[in-house]
């Protein structure tokens, strides 16, 4: 079998004290969870840490607190399991609960955090295998070598963001907590994370993600779309989450559009807020901002499925996701992607 | 007595393993562990076609903890699975040939340290250019892969003319021809391949193998190591899944047996799931041409059929590949007039194989995608066609193969019934559809690998003096049940408990020969060896019993660990008993039997693939959803109804055909050995990316066995194992028509291609057609079934 590399493990009592050792070890030192991204691309030699600071034993790192009036906070250590099974979740963020829930396998959310799905390494059919598949065909940029293979010529590594929860969140407003050993902050999701396949988070390398924050729902209704080949297991080679809100008169309030795994960072479509807000969420209107949601996405030749084709169901599933909130119907695909 | 004519057979009885495997206590080749054992890795190339220049090993061997390490120069003599293609060496001495390819082997104190050795083995190549294509392949006749075989990179190509084509074709009131590609895949088993091997002080050599042939492993192993057989002992350890993918004698057998001889410890060398992936032997890319001629009914006047093979770079089982893309066309309808040319192409990939219904699947997918067309173009519903021309019972095929026991019309009529198709057929709305395909199989090849005249099996019981029965035999479970069929068959004929009963397999310094798990012949040859070793037993304990109890010994009969009078059960006596007066009288107990199949009955240069001692029929209909915004297929519900004689356990029988059907469904859907097309490397080699159906994917299945008995089955039981996954390909392409109206002529029908499809359609575009190569074949073999009259005077 594959094996893990040698490495040192410690277990914090506190995150003070994790925050502390990441610190004095600089990026040679890295935070584990679940586990479940970590030690795969440890066993493949796609990272190579030689201290691990486990954060599984700290408590305080684990639950969702909060109601509808204050809103949700979820601990980072949250299990993919548990979001996906609150019943408040359920109710007030349906979108992160079915996110959640179509994570990987049962027993992979069993073990995975919401912690590791945002922090998630960004994806790549030439980086995501094993050092031998990867020494063989030459290395690429993300990591031991220095071009990318995706697209040759490239300055620019165009690994894919492949969360689930990271598209849903922004849609929510969410934000972020992090902690290092100078200070405690708070940003919103979307400011975590950059256009790069290699360097796609903007927290520094100690900083530790605590928790993440949801808004009180004020009417928001949300929803997660997910393109990919079997009804578990697979990662999202497309991800759509919409979330959006009526006033009284059927009139759209407020609108958020992002799209997952089309990019290394998920695609937040401005456009779509313009076009709805003010607006009736008729067939034709949500047509119009599936065709403008469908540009920007440009998948690359580095995932399952025709990249061309990918593209294309952009606009398929934002057209079904802003359907579903609209209460219009959704042509069916039938068990078990009856979304 | 028991309801029925049987006591066991039929009866939906555990596995004998089945407690072991639920609790995780079965030991699987990996589980093992011994005292001072070493472990061992291969190194491999990174190229999928180039000249070894240099290789050091020094490195490596300088490492702590690293035992030895060994290059292809000690193991220099060639090995293969069939006597006509050895061209295989446990490591690559002077050339690799495809990427994952072993070119060194190291033994280590643990598994990270002979890891770490193999990367620091120093191998310098020169890289020459690799053939990744069929296309390549019959381009580049001066670049070739091997040497051995007569011409470039043609493996074997074979030609075939049965009774006349030309006049056949004459007769046809409607001609089509139709292109189709078969993309490759590959076995999954949950286990990967692993071995342990143990030469011990006794300078005997022990290896525990996940292997479907251990006769075969032993053979070769003789062979590579220049040992006598009579020194090396193979054991097939429990396997966690076959398909074909453990069939043939591999290079981590060689590397671990010879490390262990040299290290003086046991070895053990597990194949990461990526390095399963290399080792492959998996189903064949083949793209496939087909001309048919038909009556007004769809009755075939005359078929033509070309395949060309992707064998990728070695042959394995490729001389019989090859055949089976062309032999069992006519054993489903009646085909007057056949002409079958086709050819296995070497390539610079990992040698493809046998999986589940070897060579039959890809042919199968295309006659039934071809037949279902011409339904639609002569407006016939392609049930009702195929019912008027289906072989039946008795009948000679053109390439004189022999019909034993057919059921095929109640199995068509079967699914028909069972899946609403005359409401459904046509008249379902956009996006859903219904397909149906119906098939052939064999029960076990009629040849064995190498000639010889021995049996394909033996079988050997013994009784102890405490009632218990072991019995031994040289079958190999591979998950499909083997060891409970021989325990069911034993337990059927001494009439004693199934739990007294111990199987003893897999094992050549214990088990007689058998000759593997493969091309579905274990029930048949195993359970008619056991079948004869019974009666042979109970020819002597039905002898002191008829004594005893003062009857004729051919009115006793053997239930419930008794032996008594057929109608007066009070008449008789404890099997137990008898058992012991027996071995007072006649000494130890024991016996044997074995089983050779029929020969075939038309002699031709080729004949050797297709008999078998009884083929197996299946029909299915797929009913399916497919989405046209965005081509995504989701199968509802497959019906499925298979011949297959008498089930001798239909729990297991059942399980088999749902496997199948599973299986059929990730080949139809999903499944592809996908290679960069420059690189000539696995694109996807890890069980995430390589998409294969989850349980979620799969439907409801209803399954139907028809179970009329075969005259030279085991109580006329036939295969279940690999047939059943042949009508499941081409019926969801054919539902995928029925359902949005596009022909898609090449599986996995992935949902990319569907949408392609869809969008041509609506543009009135048309998409590429498939490609297929053009060659010059051998001379044809022509036969007749006229022949088969001179022959007999």
């Amino acid at each position: 079998m594959l094996r893990l590399p040698p490495f040192r493990y410690i277990a914090p009592a506190s995150v003070d004290e994790a925050a502390r050792i990441l610190s004095e070890h600089g990026p040679e030192a890295t935070v584990v969870a679940g586990g479940t991204d970590l030690y795969p691309n440890m066993k493949r030699r796609q990272m190579t840490p030689s201290l691990l600071v486990g954060l599984r034993g700290l408590r305080n790192l684990r639950g969702i607190r909060g109601d509808k009036e204050s809103g949700i906070a979820i601990g980072a250590g949250t299990t993919l399991t548990e979001i996906n099974e609150d019943p408040r979740i359920q109710e007030m963020y349906p979108a992160l609960a079915k996110a959640a829930g179509w994570v990987s396998t049962p027993q992979l959310r069993n073990m995975g955090t919401i912690g590791g799905n945002i922090c998630l390494d960004t994806r790549c059919n030439y980086y995501n295998q094993s050092y031998f598949w990867r020494k063989a065909i030459g290395f690429c940029m993300k990591k031991d070598g220095d071009i990318c293979l995706v697209a040759p010529g490239s300055p620019r590594c165009w690994a894919i963001s492949s969360s689930d929860t990271v598209p849903v969140l922004m849609s929510l407003g969410a934000t972020v907590s992090l902690r290092s050993v100078r200070e405690e902050r708070q940003i919103p999701v979307a400011s975590l994370f950059q256009d790069d396949g290699i360097v796609y988070l903007t927290k520094a390398p100690d900083e530790i993600l605590l928790s993440v924050s949801l808004p009180p729902v004020n009417g928001l209704k949300s929803t997660y779309w997910k393109l990919r080949r079997r009804g578990s297991f697979d990662f999202p080679v497309l991800g759509v989450a919409a979330a959006l809100s009526l006033d009284e008169s059927g009139n759209c309030d407020d609108a958020r559009l992002v799209l997952g795994a089309v990019g290394s960072e998920p695609h937040v479509i401005k456009a779509a807020k313009e076009m709805l807000l003010g607006q009736k969420l008729t067939p034709e209107i949500i047509e119009s901002v599936a065709e403008v949601a469908s540009k920007p996405s440009r998948p690359l030749d580095n995932s399952d499925l025709d990249h061309g084709y990918r593209k294309r169901m952009t606009r398929v599933f934002v057209t079904r996701a802003l359907r579903e909130l609209a209460g219009l119907p959704i042509p069916r695909m039938g068990a078990p992607y009856d979304l | 007595m028991a309801d029925g004519k049987f006591s066991v057979i039929g009866k939906p009885l555990p596995k004998v393993d089945a407690f072991a495997k639920s609790v995780g206590a079965t030991q699987y080749a990996d589980d093992l562990i011994f005292p001072r054992m070493a472990y061992g890795k291969l190194l491999r190339s990174p190229h999928p076609h180039a000249r070894i220049v240099r290789i050091d090993t020094s490195p490596a061997e300088k490492m702590p903890g690293v035992l030895t390490v060994i290059t292809g120069k000690i193991m220099p003599i060639k090995f293969g699975i069939m006597p006509t293609s050895e061209d295989e060496e446990a490591m690559a001495i002077e050339r690799v040939r495809y990427v994952g390819e072993p070119v060194a082997a190291v033994a280590a104190i643990d598994e990270e340290t002979a890891e770490a050795a193999t990367e620091a083995i120093v191998v310098e190549y020169e890289e020459l250019p690799a053939i990744l294509s069929i296309e390549d392949a019959l381009a580049h006749e001066e670049n070739r892969i091997q040497t051995y075989n007569r011409k470039g990179n043609i493996h074997k190509a074979v030609s075939f003319e049965f009774g006349n084509p030309e006049e056949g074709f004459a007769e046809a009131d409607y001609t089509r021809e139709d292109v189709l590609f078969f993309e490759g895949n590959t076995h999954l088993p949950m286990e990967q391949h692993a071995v342990v091997a143990y030469f011990g002080p006794d300078r005997k050599l022990t290896i525990w193998s996940s292997t479907q042939t251990p006769h075969y492993v032993h053979r070769s192993l003789a062979k590579v190591l220049e040992m006598p057989p009579s020194r090396i002992r193979v054991i097939a350890a429990p396997v966690g899944g076959g398909f074909g993918g453990k069939s043939d004698p591999f290079s981590h057998e060689f590397c671990a047996a010879k490390l262990s001889m040299i290290t003086g410890r046991p070895v053990k060398v597990v194949l990461t799931r990526e390095e399963v992936f290399y080792t492959h032997r998996g189903r064949h890319p083949v793209k496939m041409w087909v001309k048919t001629g038909v009556k007004k009914d769809g009755s075939i006047t005359a078929m033509h059929f070309r395949s060309f093979l992707d064998g990728g770079a070695y042959g394995s089982y490729g001389m019989a590949s090859v055949h089976y893309t062309g032999v069992l066309q006519t054993t489903t309808y009646v085909v007057p007039h056949y002409k079958f040319e086709g050819a296995r192409l070497f390539t610079n990939k990992p040698p493809c194989g046998p999986k589940r219904g070897h060579g039959t699947v890809q042919p199968r997918f295309a006659v039934e995608v071809h037949l279902d067309k011409i339904a639609d173009d002569l407006k016939l519903d392609p049930i009702e066609m195929r019912l008027n021309m289906l072989v039946k019972s008795g009948d000679i095929t053109v390439n004189g193969l022999q019909i034993t026991s057919c059921a095929l019309r109640e199995c068509i009529e079967k699914v028909r019934d069972a899946s609403g198709w005359k409401d459904k057929f046509r008249k379902l709305p956009y996006g859903k559809g219904i397909g149906f395909a119906a098939s052939t199989y064999i029960t076990g090849a009629g040849l064995p690998i190498y000639f010889n005249q021995m049996p394909h099996t033996g079988v050997q019981i013994k009784i102890d003096r405490g009632g218990g029965v072991t019995v031994f035999c040289g079958s190999t479970d591979i998950g499909q049940g083997s060891d409970s069929v021989l325990a069911y068959v034993v337990a059927e004929e001494l009439g004693v408990d199934l739990w007294d009963i111990r199987v003893v397999t897999a094992d050549t310094d214990l088990t007689p020969v058998d000759l593997g798990s493969y091309s579905s012949r274990v029930t048949i040859m195993m359970g008619n060896a056991a079948i004869e070793a019974c009666r042979k037993l109970k020819g002597q304990l039905f002898q002191v019993a008829a004594e005893m109890l003062q009857v004729p010994a051919a009115e006793l009969v053997a239930r419930g660990g008794r032996i008594f009078h057929v109608r007066d059960a009070e008449k008789g006596a404890s099997f137990v008993e008898v058992a012991n007066k027996t071995e007072a009288r006649f000494g130890t107990l024991g016996a044997t039997g074995s089983y050779t199949p029929p020969k075939g009955i038309a002699k031709y240069k080729g004949s050797g693939v297709g008999p078998t001692p009884a083929y197996t029929f299946c029909a299915a209909v797929v009913e399916l959803n497919c989405d046209p915004d965005t081509g995504f297929i989701v199968v509802e519900k497959v019906w499925i109804a298979h011949d297959c004689g008498q089930a001798v356990n239909p729990l297991l029988a059942e399980g088999q055909i749902e496997g199948s059907v599973y299986m059929g469904l990730g080949e139809a859907l999903m499944e592809e050995q996908a290679f960069r097309t420059k690189l000539g490397i696995h694109k996807i080699p890890s069980m995430l990316e390589y998409k294969s159906p989850t349980t979620l994917d799969t439907p409801e299945i209803i399954t139907m066995l028809v179970e009329n008995g075969d005259p030279e089955g085991p109580y006329g039981a036939k295969e279940a194992g690999q047939g059943p996954l042949l009508p499941v390909p081409p019926a969801v392409v054919n539902a995928v028509y029925d359902a949005v109206g596009v022909r898609i002529d090449e599986v996995p029908i992935t949902p990319d291609k569907v949408f392609k499809a869809l969008e041509a359609k609506a543009k009135r575009r048309v998409l590429k057609p498939i490609s297929i190569p053009t060659m010059s074949y051998p001379e044809p073999v022509r036969w007749s079934p006229s022949e088969l009259a001179v022959g007999v005077k």
